[in-house]
């Protein structure tokens, strides 16, 4: 029991920063981007490459418990800026012209960007399942076995379920204490008023672009840390993601967090009851729910 | 004559896979180009119909004639289709998108997982096909089920014509174009709605139906978020809004991709055949963005809609 919520809480952490970057961008872009979870797959193969060009064909000397090293926390700011630069080229070629069209052409566009970056990523690096390290690591018992089935969790997971907290807090303090903060939920709340109150709005959408998809890096990563990179790791992530930024309320930060916990802790409880081939249905049958009952989502303003 | 013989047969089986993807193109027409309404999982609806109609008619399955599995593969979707719309229509439009995605997910997933029903990864075989042994297969059957496809296309586009001509096709041009005022003249918005959803779901379970029935054999791997986009490729290239669009996009986005597969096949070698399918996603993927961009109405727009009235 313990370990299934614990489990939760790690796949939580990775679906709540993909889904604050979602939330975001469907806040104050205004579009469901299909394309979020290709940022996810995209940032997490681009850390792979900066480590192959940093060590070669050395392996990373573990750092401290963690099977990572430091090189690991070297690129993984500039893996985020380079998946940064990625949204901003995409903007530029593709949502920007559509811009003055109906919101749901920008959908489209979406879908049809995100399966072309999935394929040229599987063209690029094939679709055999790579691994950051190939350390062992040794999973620490916290609770023993007798007590409600016990739990154990490696360091790596603790540190990524830290370094999501840092992160969320981060961004929380980002959006309250500073101009650019205020002024991107300028814009979520009234694009044109906040024109007109002197808002950059071009400076705002490149900043959205620039955090949603250096989140979206950061929990690629990170996926690809507690599990495997695949090709396909971002667009399995999707369904959970978009449930997690329903279910906080499009334009809640914390709501995705909390949201991205629920969805996480749901697939993880879910599994001894469905089996964990049916795993990916809960984030289906969540925002169903979701949208049956409170389609505003726990925080949201309009639905 | 007798070279002719592989090329008749290639362009019938060419044409009539193209005729399959015309009739869920048109199913994707009458609720985006029509309705305005976004789906994102005609994959999955696909998907139902195909293996609704494998497992009415296959000897494994009930073993009913084929024209039991047709209908019954529209039936199949367009339930599908009622219990999606009944939770997504009523609120903004993408989210019918998210949750559409979703359910081709999901179907995707039972597909793989229920091998008591689907068979799982190895799909259902032995699927009838259509007086198969009566003509004796090859090029007979491949003209044959030709024939029937485009029979079954016709219908449709005639049904769907007729349709979205009718006062029920005003309304929903209305509804498309502006929600309040269509409410505002007393229409029942989201009956509109759920009616051309769940028609439209009911157009491709037939288009997946045509399409278990002419391969013979289905599989989860058939039904990939691709053929979504194949078909919106096709609706997008073709213009939407026009049926004649929908049919014509379907025959040009499947030539290029049929063309590009084997132009693929013919420049990289054996080892790279897997990486060389991605790409073809990639030229599709970037054919819907140029179009989007720079004829966003497609080939063949929607033709202006003037009252007979007007200008009097």
């Amino acid at each position: 029991m313990l370990q299934l919520l614990a489990d939760g809480l790690i796949v939580g952490s990775v679906i709540a920063l993909g889904a604050v970057g979602l939330t975001l961008t469907y806040a104050i872009l205004r579009f469901a981007n299909f394309g979020q979870g290709e940022f996810l797959t995209w940032g997490a193969y681009i850390a792979l490459s900066l480590l192959g060009l940093l060590l070669g064909a050395a392996a990373m000397e573990p750092l401290g418990p963690f099977s990572f090293g430091i090189e690991l926390l070297a690129v993984l700011p500039v893996a985020a800026a380079l998946t940064a630069l990625l949204a901003l080229a995409l903007d530029w070629a593709l949502f920007r012209r559509l811009q003055q069209g109906q919101a749901i052409a920008l959908v489209i566009a979406s879908f049809g960007a995100a399966l072309a970056l999935r394929n040229l990523l599987q063209f690029l690096y094939g679709t055999l399942p790579e691994y950051y390290t190939r350390e062992i690591q040794i999973a620490i018992r916290l609770v023993p076995r007798d007590t409600l089935g016990g739990l154990r969790i490696t360091p790596d997971q603790m540190a990524v379920m830290g370094l999501t907290l840092l992160t969320v807090v981060a961004l929380h303090l980002l959006l309250t204490r500073t101009t650019l903060g205020r002024s991107m939920r300028a814009v979520a709340e009234n694009p044109s008023l906040a024109r007109v109150a002197g808002v950059d709005v071009e400076q705002v959408r490149r900043a959205t672009w620039i955090i949603g998809a250096a989140l979206a890096a950061v929990a690629g990563i990170f996926a690809g840390l507690t599990g495997q990179l695949r090709p396909g790791l971002g667009f399995d992530l999707l369904l959970p993601l978009f449930a997690a930024a329903i279910l906080g309320g499009i334009g809640s930060v914390w709501g995705a967090v909390l949201g991205g916990f629920i969805v996480g802790l749901a697939e993880s409880l879910a599994v001894p009851l469905v089996g964990a081939e049916y795993r990916a249905a809960v984030s289906f049958l969540v925002l169903i729910a979701i949208l049956l009952l409170r389609p505003a989502g726990l925080f949201g303003g309009r639905p | 004559m007798s070279e002719l013989l592989p090329i008749l047969s290639y362009v019938s089986f060419f044409l009539a896979f193209a005729g399959i993807f015309g009739v869920m193109c048109l199913g994707l027409n009458l609720q985006w180009g029509f309705a305005g309404l976004f789906n994102v999982g005609v994959a999955g609806f696909v998907a139902v119909g195909a293996y609704a109609s494998a497992l009415i008619t296959a000897p494994s399955g009930l073993g009913w004639p084929v024209p039991f599995g047709l209908v019954g593969a529209m039936l199949a979707a367009g339930l599908v289709a009622a219990l999606v719309g009944v939770a997504a229509l009523r609120l903004r439009e993408d989210y019918l998108a998210i949750t559409t995605f979703g359910v081709a997910v999901v179907i995707q997933l039972v597909a793989l997982n229920a091998e008591w029903l689907t068979g799982g990864p190895f799909g259902i075989q032995s699927i009838p096909r259509p007086l198969f042994e009566a003509v004796g297969g090859g090029l007979a059957w491949n003209l044959l089920y030709l024939a029937l496809v485009l029979a079954v296309l016709g219908a449709v586009w005639w049904a769907l014509e007729r349709l979205v001509t009718s006062p029920w096709g005003r309304v929903l041009r209305a509804l498309r174009e502006d929600e309040v005022a269509a409410a505002a003249l007393g229409k029942r918005v989201a009956r509109f709605r759920l009616e051309a959803f769940i028609l439209g779901c009911m157009v491709m379970g037939l288009g997946g139906a045509l399409y278990a029935h002419f391969v013979g054999y289905i599989a989860p791997e058939d039904f990939l978020p691709v053929l979504t986009f194949q078909i919106w490729a096709m609706l997008i290239l073709g213009g939407s809004g026009n049926n004649r669009g929908a049919v014509a996009g379907a025959v040009l986005v499947w030539g290029i991709w049929t063309l590009s597969g084997n132009l693929l096949r013919e420049l990289l070698p054996q080892s790279e055949q897997a990486r060389g399918a991605a790409l073809q996603v990639v030229l599709i993927g970037t054919l819907i963005a140029v179009t989007l961009i720079l004829r966003p109405r497609g080939l063949f727009g929607e033709k202006a809609q003037v009252s007979r009235h007007a200008g009097k």
